[in-house]
């Protein structure tokens, strides 16, 4: 056999999962000059970039432009994609070990965690993610119902999923028209009772997981007052001694949450109130089992041995007329079949990205991004954490810690990958459905129009083989 | 982000001793994994101190023949305990004022790892990394617009 990493027999790698993990990682791993690698990446969607697409807020278009690195990526000649071919229902880990050298998975978060109190599953309480999902037109949430004929909407969290969600809810037809907002979320939108939209922190303005930016964003929309209790913008002593510490991002952050706590409504049509300091404890529903309040325990602040701020429970309650529930208490990743997984963080266990099993480090087998380290950080937190991987992978490929593939060519793998899905997507086919969402997009002033299903996305690329 | 998604990453590379073994076998364990510090656990595995770089100096400055003695002798035993859910940001201002490098993870009782400054370091710098690539990703794309 020739030596791996050579033009005679490149080094050959999976990547699971074609979000920003992947593709970062794809980025290090065929920029790498001392190995000739060749790289397949595979999603369970026809599209590629994961929660860029799916996830991302679409007023937030800017923040979507980090693709135009990803597409440089994927023109490499040793890249392709192969969307449409899931882990576990096309191909398994064994299939991948016997087609390369190396797995990397890089499948992200996609779920919420529970709240964990009475009442968490009525109807009307739903994951902030699955909402997330839908207003983006992802594929297995865009037949979800919300009912947006409820006037009163609690948001869970104040994470920046918590902040897009209850910013999404309370933006005008015109600010959602200008943005590539899935067709039918921007209907349900635009017609939507929601009046008054609660976002609920268990933790103080300076503990908030938003930024400056998102904060200030809210106090500019265009027909929605955004308001802050006077009392719960206040720092406590001992948030307020940790912000002579702070980066100035955070302190800027609590500045615009205490300017906004200032004012008052304004008279526009919807008003966005950001709450602090206080816990949901039990959802109440109505005689059909809908939710119809929630109850609420306010907090106070104390530092643990360490010095961070935990919340803990006072005796003053109070009770928040809601019709509708978002929880976004946190990603947390699902598990791979034939993958660790470590069920209470969400996480497949890994040393520097080399992904562990009972008995220590697995061969050939490698995480990156939320999966890797949970859902924490921006887009570009990712490029650091996927260069950890990298360089993990590539000196144990030095070394000749790799898989023994018994079908270790190109050709063979796309032989094997057709043969189990005929209906895999390439990188070209997308970049076919990217044009033609972009005029469609062109035709109504809007950035694309999105395809929402897969059927849809097969059909327009002429493959009639759904599944 | 939180301790967790530190610890997320290193599973498998807690080493611990035990409070009754020598300190000739510690230092060994030191330099051989390369580590400045680990935990110390009695015989149930419950966290009963550290036992540092810092300690071993301390000790072998006062006494040259300090190789056959047990770890609880010189362990730090006052230790400062962080959770997974402990915000990293909180923790390293706390490592800095109290000027300790090694900080032990319990959870539920437990002792599930331990990070290190250098950990919470190269966290704090990645996250620096990546917020100032994705503004920047940001940046170029409004220049092209």
């Amino acid at each position: 056999m020739s030596q791996i990493g050579t033009a005679a027999q490149p080094l050959r790698v999976a990547i699971i999962g074609a979000g920003p993990a992947g593709f970062f990682s794809a980025e290090r791993l065929l920029k790498d000059s001392s190995m000739v690698i060749e790289v397949d990446m595979f999603d369970r969607l026809p599209t590629p970039y994961g929660l860029v697409r799916n996830g991302v807020a679409p007023d937030h278009q800017k923040i979507k432009s980090v693709t135009a690195s990803f597409d440089r990526t994927a023109g490499n000649p040793r890249f392709r994609f192969f969307g449409n071919v899931e882990l576990g229902r096309d191909i398994s880990v064994d299939d991948l070990k016997d087609y390369y050298h190396q797995i990397l998975y890089t499948t992200g978060a996609q779920t919420d965690r529970h709240l964990g109190i009475p009442g968490d599953n009525l109807i009307g309480s739903h994951p902030a993610t699955e909402f997330v999902a839908w207003y983006n037109g992802h594929p297995d949430y865009r037949d979800l119902e919300f009912d947006l004929s409820q006037e009163r909407v609690a948001v869970v969290g104040v994470g920046n999923v918590a902040v897009d969600v209850a910013r999404i809810l309370c933006r005008t037809r015109e600010e959602l028209m200008k943005t590539d907002i899935a067709d039918y979320a921007l209907e349900a939108l635009s017609n939507s009772n929601v009046k008054e939209v609660y976002i609920l922190g268990r933790r103080g303005p300076a503990q908030a997981a938003f930024t400056a930016p998102e904060a200030k964003e809210l106090g500019e929309l265009d027909d929605c007052d955004a308001l802050v209790p006077a009392d719960e913008a206040e720092l406590d002593p001992l948030s307020q001694a940790a912000m002579a510490e702070a980066d100035r991002a955070d302190v800027r952050k609590v500045d615009i949450i205490q300017e906004l706590s200032k004012r008052h409504p304004t008279g526009k049509s919807k008003r966005l109130h950001l709450r602090f300091l206080v816990s949901p404890t039990e959802l109440i529903g109505d005689e059909h089992g809908r939710v119809k309040q929630m109850k609420l325990v306010h907090n106070e602040l104390y530092a643990t041995d360490a010095g961070s701020m935990r919340p803990r429970a006072t005796d003053r309650t109070e009770t928040l007329d809601v019709g509708l529930v978002f929880r976004s208490i946190g990603y947390r990743g699902l598990p791979l079949p034939g993958v660790p997984f470590h069920e209470s963080w969400g996480v497949i266990p890994n040393n520097g990205g080399r992904v562990q099993g009972s008995d220590g480090a697995l061969l050939g087998q490698y995480t990156a991004g939320w999966i890797k380290r949970g859902p924490t950080g921006v887009i570009g937190t990712n490029r650091p954490d996927a260069n950890e991987t990298v360089d993990n992978m590539l000196s144990d490929a030095r070394e000749g810690l790799v898989l023994t593939p018994s079908h270790a060519t190109a050709d063979e793998a796309l032989a094997f990958v057709g043969e189990r899905q005929p209906c895999f997507v390439t990188f070209q086919d997308w970049k076919t459905l990217d044009e033609i969402e972009l005029s469609r997009g062109k035709e109504q002033d809007r950035p694309r129009v999105k395809f929402t299903r897969v059927e849809d996305m097969l059909e327009a690329l002429g493959k009639s083989c759904s599944s | 982000m939180k301790v967790r998604n530190i610890l997320a990453t290193k599973k498998g590379s807690l080493i611990t001793i035990r409070a009754n073994e020598p300190i000739r076998r510690a230092i060994a364990i030191l330099v051989e994994r390369r580590i400045g510090a680990m935990p110390v656990v009695d015989e149930a595995g419950q966290l009963v101190g550290i036992l540092s770089e810092r300690d071993v100096m301390r000790a072998a400055a006062q006494d040259e023949n300090l190789f056959g003695r047990p770890v609880a002798d010189i362990m730090t035993r006052s230790v400062v305990i962080g959770m997974p859910q402990d915000d990293v940001m909180s923790v390293a201002q706390t490592m800095l004022e109290r000027r300790f490098r090694h900080l032990p993870i319990v959870d539920e009782g437990q002792l599930i790892g331990i990070i290190s400054i250098g950990d919470v370091l190269k966290t704090q710098r990645d996250a620096y990394r990546g917020e100032a690539d994705t503004l920047e990703t940001q940046i170029i794309a409004e220049g092209e617009e």
